[in-house]
């Protein structure tokens, strides 16, 4: 779809993503209308398992934009983010030009040019947006890089440039939609929050859950999913668990059933694939009880 | 209309400052300000920040824009505390009046005040304390971070060397190297709040404090007893006093009943296993009494110990002689407690901040 049509109101926007199989609040589609429209990145804070990365997924497959990630960990700089010089392709060139022009003496400055052009350039993935602009840029997991690297990526998304100091300035023609995710391990700094939009995506309602599972598994028996998600938001509310399955462990689980050609979900075939919802040893025996209650 | 929204949201707490509200009404622009659901919204992106902030947003815009129309924002007024100044030696004595006697007299009465058990104080002689809180020097434990930063010697950079080389046309120089920074390391403290330890509440949550100012963003601080409580924001603040009048506004269960597994258990599952606990320094006060049963609260130390770096367990009895952990809650804590040491006086709180800061 023309990604000016899906943009149009947040009704489109709304039927579009539909289309590419993610199904959103009418609030999360606002807020992504929002950011389109005035230009701003969007902050998603959620539990995990919540579907904030592949709210970038969706909207670059919608507006066939590529979509450009960048993964943070702790200690991330803006090397890793931004780009790097391929210093022993470098020095292997020098030695090669040396070696070929013995006696000759060439042009500094043109030797210089040389040394720095494009192909010693390592794009990471922030270049690499403002260079392919229009694009998504994905920032997943900011909480898990710190100040520093969030202070420089404040001034990368404010301005929309960056200056590699040897070849130039890079501008991005049209600012790329830029989705940050964040678990909530810590608070992130309160200038990054003002310069985005914020969005908090809780779990979704029992239809939203059963409709999300049957627009990605088209192929799933109607009887069986039902019976997948009530499970799954009893667990959620019910239970006190370590770690509640979010609606990726919900279509997991569906996967793995439609894998093994089940047809209803009892005791015996919940307890054989329950590695693929609840993944900490503690919550088994509360979930055993739960299970007993709602399939025995 | 739009703009009093915001300023009544700012009022009730949130951080609303002047470029969210300039963003709040270009969004509202966008999407239509005839749409009230679409400008609850564009409000919720632009003017929160965090989870705990949505429930206040939801109550104004109910109030705001529901139908009934306020006439004035009706402000919260800080409390206005005057400390009083009382002085150590009695009023009357000038400057010059003063022997080395007294001077001396002086200190030793310091002396003994920060060895004294803090519940058996009288109120003057609590108000004295109180001043000498102040004197305490928090250091936060340090960790090794991922960063590193040049350095004359130690480990090798390979990358800095490089580019050194090249330089000199790729002839090899002298060699970088580099070593790890260290940042420091995060520390939550959990004082409880129970009526078994309404004596000392007032003590831990001035120490609290004063671990709190010494590195704001990088210690939490709660409260627990019958509701688990959130008070850092309000242990932030410069003046002790004000500090802990907030903090005491928002604590609900003060000197009430004690479920400690259940909030320590409620503390893991909303803040500790999501990262605030892993990895951190975690000091709980307790004395371990709880009503419901002590294998609930071993369970949840159990699973405190897993996550964090050191478990400290600070028991305002455990100074005391002739102490035993024969209570239960207690006998069941300590096998996964890291550190099992006293906090009834000054001078335990000092040698507590000490081995925090070794942590």
């Amino acid at each position: 779809m023309n990604p000016d049509e899906a943009f149009s109101s947040p009704d489109a926007l709304a039927d579009a993503l539909a289309e590419t199989g993610y199904l959103a609040e009418p609030g999360l589609v606002t807020v992504t209308w929002l950011a389109h429209r005035l230009q701003r990145p969007v902050l998603l804070e959620g539990e995990p398992g919540t579907g904030k990365t592949a709210l970038a997924e969706a909207v670059a497959e919608l507006t066939g934009r590529p979509l450009i990630r960048l993964q943070c960990y702790e200690g991330i700089d803006a090397t890793q983010a931004l780009y790097d010089w391929d210093f022993p392709r470098q020095i292997l060139h020098l030695r090669t030009v040396e070696a070929l022009a013995a006696g000759e003496s060439r042009d500094a400055d043109a030797l210089e040019a040389e040394l720095f052009d494009e192909r010693f350039l390592l794009a990471r993935p922030v270049l690499r947006a403002l260079r392919e602009s229009p694009c998504v840029l994905l920032v997943d997991e900011i909480d898990r890089a710190d100040d520093e690297f969030e202070a420089f990526l404040l001034e990368v998304l404010s301005t929309w440039q960056v200056t590699v100091p040897e070849i130039g300035t890079v501008t991005a023609q049209r600012p790329p939609f830029v989705v940050l995710t964040s678990n909530r391990t810590r608070d992130l700094h309160d200038a990054l929050k003002r310069r985005c939009l914020y969005h908090w995506i809780d779990h979704p309602s029992l239809e939203r859950e059963l409709a999300i599972v049957r627009s990605r598994l088209p192929d799933v028996d109607v009887a069986l999913a039902e019976q997948v998600v009530a499970v799954v938001q009893a667990l959620r509310g019910e239970a006190a668990l370590v770690k509640p399955p979010g609606v990726a462990e919900t279509l997991d689980w569906a996967r793995a059933l439609v894998a093994l050609r089940a047809s209803r979900l009892d005791v015996e075939l919940a307890a054989r694939t329950l590695g693929t919802a609840v993944k900490y040893r503690e919550d088994t025996e509360r979930v055993r009880q739960v299970l007993d209650r709602m399939l025995g | 209309m739009l703009l009093g929204f915001a300023r009544a949201l700012r009022t009730a707490g949130l951080p609303v400052t002047a470029d969210r509200e300039r963003a709040f009404l270009r969004a509202a622009a966008e999407v239509g300000a005839g749409n009230r659901a679409a400008v609850y919204w564009a409000g919720r992106c632009t003017l929160t920040a965090a989870p705990a902030d949505l429930g206040p947003y939801d109550q104004i815009f109910t109030s705001w824009f529901g139908g009934e129309s306020l006439d004035a924002i009706t402000h919260r007024e800080m409390p206005r505390v005057s400390t009083v100044q009382a002085a150590l030696t009695d009023g009357g004595t000038s400057a010059e009046d003063v022997t080395d006697q007294t001077l001396r007299a002086a200190a030793s009465e310091v002396e003994v005040l920060r060895r004294r058990d803090v519940a058996g104080l009288a109120p003057g002689e609590r108000a004295a304390l109180q001043r000498l809180f102040a004197t305490l020097r928090p250091c936060p434990p340090t960790r090794p971070a991922r960063r590193r930063t040049p350095t004359p010697a130690g480990e090798l950079d390979g990358r800095a060397s490089l580019r050194a080389q090249l330089r000199g046309l790729g002839e090899p120089t002298r060699l970088r190297h580099r070593r790890r920074r260290t940042r420091p390391r995060r520390v939550v403290l959990l004082v409880d709040v129970s009526g078994s330890m309404s004596a000392y509440s007032d003590a831990l949550l001035r120490l609290a404090h004063a671990v709190v100012r010494a590195a704001p963003r990088t210690t939490e601080a709660f409260t627990l007893g019958t509701r688990l409580t959130h008070v850092t924001r309000a242990l932030r603040q410069r003046d002790p006093d004000r500090a802990l009048l907030d903090a005491g506004a928002s604590v609900p269960d003060w000197s009430g009943g004690t479920r400690l597994g259940e909030t320590l258990g409620a503390f893991l599952d909303r803040w500790g296993r999501r990262g605030l606990a892993r990895q951190a320094v975690v000091v709980v006060f307790s004395d371990g009494w709880e009503r419901h049963g002590p294998e609930l609260l071993g369970e949840q130390v159990r699973r405190l110990h897993r996550i964090a770096h050191r478990v400290i367990w600070v028991n305002p009895h455990r100074g005391k002689a002739g102490y035993r952990p024969v209570q239960q809650g207690m006998v069941a804590a300590l096998p996964y407690v890291d550190e099992f040491v006293a906090g009834h006086s000054l001078a335990t709180f000092e040698d507590l901040l000490d081995l925090v800061a070794r942590a």
